[in-house]
Formats: C-alpha cells, sequence, structure tokens
C-alpha cells in the first residue's frame, strides 16, 4: 500500500504565503491600533494610562465602576444619556421602517402616479452630504420650536435614513414576482392586506438590514445630536464624550471607558445582522 | 386628508381625483404621504429657507475675504484628492487580498470590518490622545526606542491635516474595500483560468481581466465616496478641532464653526460655495443609479 507523499510546499507557493502576510499582518495592526488603545486605556488606572505603556502593570476595571456609578462629573448623566441613545436609535430605526416600507410598496408595488418622481428626490436627499444639510437642519428645527428636544433628532435621522432605506428597499421589491400581486387580487385581497401578508413577510431580510442601518445611524450621529441636543440631561453619549474635551485636564481614560461601552452595542448588532448587513446592503450601496 | 394633501401630484388635475383613481393607487397615495411629509417639512423648507438666507451677495464677499474660507477650500481639495485616491487605490489592492481563499484571511476580514462599525466618536478620540505629544502612545514609543522628542503631531497644519486624512480612511477603508470585492467575486472565473493557459503574469492578468472589469465600479465609488468625503465632519473636528489656529478646516467643518459664532448667513453661503462642486456629483450618481 502507498502511503500519500506528504507534500512540502514549493519555495514558489511558500513565497506566496510569506507575501500575503506581509500584506496581513500590517492590516491588522492598522485597523486594531486605534480600538486596542481605547481598550486599553479602559483598563488602565490613570497613572498607566499617562505614561504610555503597551499593556498597563496593573489592569483594573476601576474605570468601569466609576462610569456605571456616575462617580465624576462629567458622568453624573451617563445611565440618562446612554438611555437617550437608545430610545433615540430605537425611535428612528422604527419610524424610518415605516416611513420607508410604506413608500417603496407604494411606489414598487401598487405604482402610484409620481413614484418615480419622488423616488429621485429621495436619491438626491441621499447624495446631499448630511454635514451640509445641518446648518439649515438646526434653523429648521428652532423654526418649529423643536430644539433641544430628542423629537429633532429623531426627525433629522430620519430625513436622513430614509432616502437609502427607500432605494433598498425598492430596488428588493422590484424583485418579487408581480405574480404574487396578481394571485392575492384574485383571490380577493386588499392592498393592506397585500402589504402585511404578503409583502412584509417576503421583505424580512430587507426589512431587518434597513432597520439595523436606521439604528446604527442613529445611535453613531454625532453632528446633529450636537447641534440639536445641549441640556446634559436630554443629550445621547457621542454628545457627551465630545464634552469631555471642554476641560483642559478631561480625564481621558474614563472617556475611553465610556467610550467603549458606547460602542459595543453598534458592533455587536452589526455583527449579529452581519449576514443581512452584506448583502443588503452592499448590494443596494452600489449597483455597477 | 391624506389623499387631498397628495392631490397635485397626481397627472389629473382638476378632475375629481379619487374617481379617476384605482383603489391601489389611493392606498398608494396613502402610503407615500408620510414620506412626502418628512420630504418637505425637512428637505425642502429647510433647503429652500437656507438659500433664502444666503441671497446676499455682501455674504459672498464677506466669506471671500475671510482668509479661513480660503484655507478651508484648499483643504477640502488636498482631502479630496488624497484622501480618496490614497483610499481607493489601497481598497482595490486590499479587495484582491481579501478575496484569497485561506481561513485565517476569512477571520481577518472579520475583524478588518471593525472600524466600520464601530462609532467614529471613541475612536477619533482614541487616535487624538494617541498623538498627544506629551502622554500620547506614539511619541512616548518614540522616545523610548530614539531618545528623541516626537513631532507635536496636532499642532503642525500639514501634519494635522495628514493625520484628520488617515482617520478617515481608517474609517472608510473597510467599506469600500467590501464593495470592491464583491467587484472582483463578480469577475468570471473561466477568463482568469484561460489567462493562466496562455502563461500571463500576474499583472497581465490585472491590466487586461480584473481592471477593465472594474473600471465602472472603481469610477462609481470614487464620485459616491467624494461626495461621502465633502461631507465628513467628524474626522476633522474631533480629531483637530479645525485647529492650530483654524487652519485645518473643511468646508463642512466651517459651516458648523460660523454656526456656532451664530454666523448663520456665512454658515450657508460657504455650504452654497459647495454646491458647484456637489450638485455635478450628485447629478451624474444620479443618472448612474437610475439606468
Amino acid at each position: 500500500m502507498k502511503l500519500p507523499a506528504l507534500r512540502l510546499p514549493t519555495w514558489r507557493e511558500a513565497g506566496h504565503e510569506a507575501r500575503l502576510l506581509l500584506i496581513g499582518i500590517p492590516v491588522l495592526i492598522w485597523t486594531l491600533v486605534p480600538i486596542y488603545h481605547m481598550f486599553v486605556f479602559a483598563i488602565s488606572p490613570k497613572e498607566d494610562a499617562f505614561s504610555g505603556k503597551l499593556w498597563p502593570t496593573h489592569p483594573t476595571l476601576h474605570n468601569f465602576e466609576i462610569v456605571f456609578y456616575q462617580q465624576h462629573y462629567f458622568l453624573r448623566d451617563f445611565w440618562v444619556q446612554l438611555g437617550n441613545s437608545t430610545v433615540i436609535a430605537a425611535s428612528v430605526g422604527a419610524l424610518t421602517l415605516f416611513i420607508a416600507t410604506a413608500a417603496a410598496f407604494a411606489i414598487s408595488r401598487l405604482r402610484v402616479p409620481g413614484g418615480r418622481m419622488v423616488l429621485n428626490l429621495a436619491l438626491f436627499t441621499y447624495f446631499i452630504p448630511a454635514a451640509f444639510l445641518a446648518v439649515p437642519m438646526y434653523r429648521t428645527m428652532g423654526n418649529y420650536g423643536l430644539l433641544n428636544t430628542s423629537w429633532a433628532l429623531i426627525l433629522a435621522m430620519v430625513t436622513i435614513a430614509s432616502p437609502y432605506a427607500i432605494w433598498v428597499l425598492k430596488q428588493a421589491s422590484d424583485k418579487l414576482p408581480v405574480e404574487l400581486d396578481e394571485a392575492a387580487v384574485m383571490d380577493g385581497a386588499t392592498s393592506l392586506q397585500i402589504f402585511r401578508l404578503v409583502y412584509v413577510p417576503l421583505m424580512m431580510p430587507s426589512l431587518v438590514a434597513i432597520g439595523t442601518y436606521a439604528v446604527l445611524l442613529a445611535w453613531n450621529e454625532y453632528l446633529y445630536a450636537f447641534l440639536l441636543l445641549s441640556n446634559d440631561r436630554d443629550i445621547t453619549l457621542p454628545v457627551a464624550l465630545g464634552n469631555f474635551l471642554a476641560a483642559d485636564d478631561s480625564p481621558w481614560e474614563l472617556l475611553m471607558t465610556t467610550g467603549f461601552i458606547y460602542a459595543l452595542p453598534p458592533a455587536a448588532i452589526y455583527y449579529a445582522f452581519r449576514r443581512y448587513m452584506v448583502g443588503g446592503l452592499t448590494a443596494g450601496a452600489v449597483k455597477s | 386628508m391624506a389623499i387631498t394633501l397628495a392631490a397635485p401630484d397626481s397627472a389629473v388635475p382638476g378632475a375629481p381625483l379619487p374617481a379617476r383613481l384605482s383603489t391601489p393607487q389611493v392606498w398608494g397615495i396613502v402610503m407615500i404621504v408620510p414620506y412626502l411629509l418628512v420630504f418637505l417639512a425637512f428637505v425642502v423648507y429647510p433647503v429652500g429657507y437656507g438659500f433664502w438666507l444666503a441671497r446676499q451677495p455682501s455674504n459672498y464677499v464677506a466669506l471671500f475675504h475671510d482668509p479661513i474660507f480660503a484655507r478651508a477650500a484648499v483643504n477640502t481639495l488636498i482631502f479630496l484628492v488624497v484622501g480618496i485616491n490614497l483610499k481607493m487605490l489601497i481598497a482595490l489592492f486590499l479587495s484582491g487580498f481579501f478575496v484569497q481563499s485561506r481561513s485565517w484571511i476569512k477571520w481577518l476580514s472579520v475583524i478588518f470590518i471593525l472600524p466600520w462599525a464601530v462609532p467614529s466618536i471613541p475612536t477619533i478620540l482614541s487616535v487624538r490622545f494617541m498623538l498627544n505629544p506629551e502622554w500620547g502612545m506614539v511619541n512616548q514609543l518614540i522616545f523610548k526606542f530614539t531618545g528623541d522628542d516626537g513631532p507635536n503631531w496636532l499642532n503642525d497644519p500639514t501634519v494635522a491635516l495628514s493625520m484628520a486624512i488617515g482617520v478617515h480612511i481608517w474609517k472608510s477603508l473597510p467599506f469600500w474595500t467590501l464593495i470592491l470585492m464583491t467587484g472582483r467575486l463578480a469577475i468570471s472565473q473561466d477568463l482568469f483560468e484561460a489567462a493562466e493557459v496562455d502563461g500571463a503574469s500576474w499583472w497581465q492578468k490585472f491590466r487586461y481581466i480584473t481592471w477593465p472589469s472594474m473600471l465602472p465600479l472603481y469610477l462609481t465609488c470614487t464620485l459616491l465616496s467624494m461626495i461621502w468625503t465633502l461631507g465628513d465632519f467628524n474626522s476633522v473636528y474631533l480629531l483637530t478641532g479645525g485647529g492650530p489656529a483654524d487652519l485645518t478646516h473643511v468646508l463642512s467643518t466651517l459651516g458648523i464653526r460660523y454656526l456656532r459664532l451664530d454666523q448663520l448667513n456665512l454658515a450657508m453661503a460657504s455650504i452654497v460655495c459647495a454646491m458647484p462642486l456637489v450638485l455635478p456629483l450628485v447629478y451624474f450618481m444620479m443618472k448612474r443609479l437610475s439606468r
């Protein structure tokens, strides 16, 4: 019986492998350094954090304790601000889903008159950089009397999230066969029944992707939050993080700890829904 | 109520509308009205109001006499030209790396997406402290290995702007790499096998197969990235705050700076000045996407 020979890699293969590593290792370092730095700060006592060590001599969870018990001037409203972030992100997700699903259904399935134009207007809004819309939006919210309320940020984020949501959902619903709707109409289903019983269940993967997109967009938003909200008990976590910089002797280890806590939910959500996100979002993002 | 609101949208004005429209179409109008309301209240009204605020020519005279504006315009161009080309070239290169089938590369690609998945505020602030001249990790390492004091990174406008570009690339590179990867994976494998048989080199395969197939996608990505980079407020604002001495502002942070100084007219005027660059890009993107 002949044993399968153990084949050593040829020089060429080994060289190829080495080249891949030569790319992979810098990429890994480049990606992780800012995040690792944040993590090291979060587990360092103040003296270690400011000494530029690559790993603290006495790693500790004390910083997390200070944050959770709100034992610092900058952190006295931590839980309220975390709550604000959560409520606002969830509301933006729900409202965007509602508005965008209805609009995409109307444009794609019901062929509403003027639907094409609405879609183009939405697409136009999507392409205008949000930072440019921020200035007039700030004034508008002032005119509506919404400044310094959660509604200002929720409505602003829904405005920014829904164009892309409508566009992606419209693309996805165009792929559903027309025969489905026709069959349902034959059976005497009304438009609302088709929406509820046929459309929404079939669109579930895209809806999950869009809901996640809107929630993450709102949770991560800094510029609009910092323009539209200002009272310490109204602001969201990112604005609170920005406010740390106001002092000359900012407690950077606490800033990094809070930042680390704030960055965990979106990362977790992203990885949990990665399957939907990668398929749903990249497909829609650039149609080649 | 909703039907009367949407009536001007319909093709037959004046006619008794509900009679002309089928029931599904009435439902369609009802379902599209929420978005139209959002659009009117939070896009049309603010934009119209903003242009109205920026209508006076004196605003633009004042703007062009502000040295910070000129500097911001130049910075924006540098940010766009250097940042986008560097980012897209690296993304193109890395997309070729990440399509290799190795299990460790699969794992690396999962980690690689982190900058895009985590919010920018804590990570940018982390970089900001890393570059702190006295206590930052970078300068402490430089001191440890060379015995010299490192540069004062964020105090030199050129270095500070380069760092902001670096942060921008760090944040958005994963997304574009992912997009370009889907482009690479869409190329038929037969082409490469045929090229292999013909003895084509690595460069020839890239030059004659990969690049021509990816060119339209690459251009679309570059333009889209240009629009988004124009609106990148966080990378500059959170890293340098526009400093030192307001020398690293870009147009998106400049608008906010004027707003904070209560010069709303100038804020709007500076944004209007970006429109000749934004609108053609938007027009082109819309043409591409609504084909």
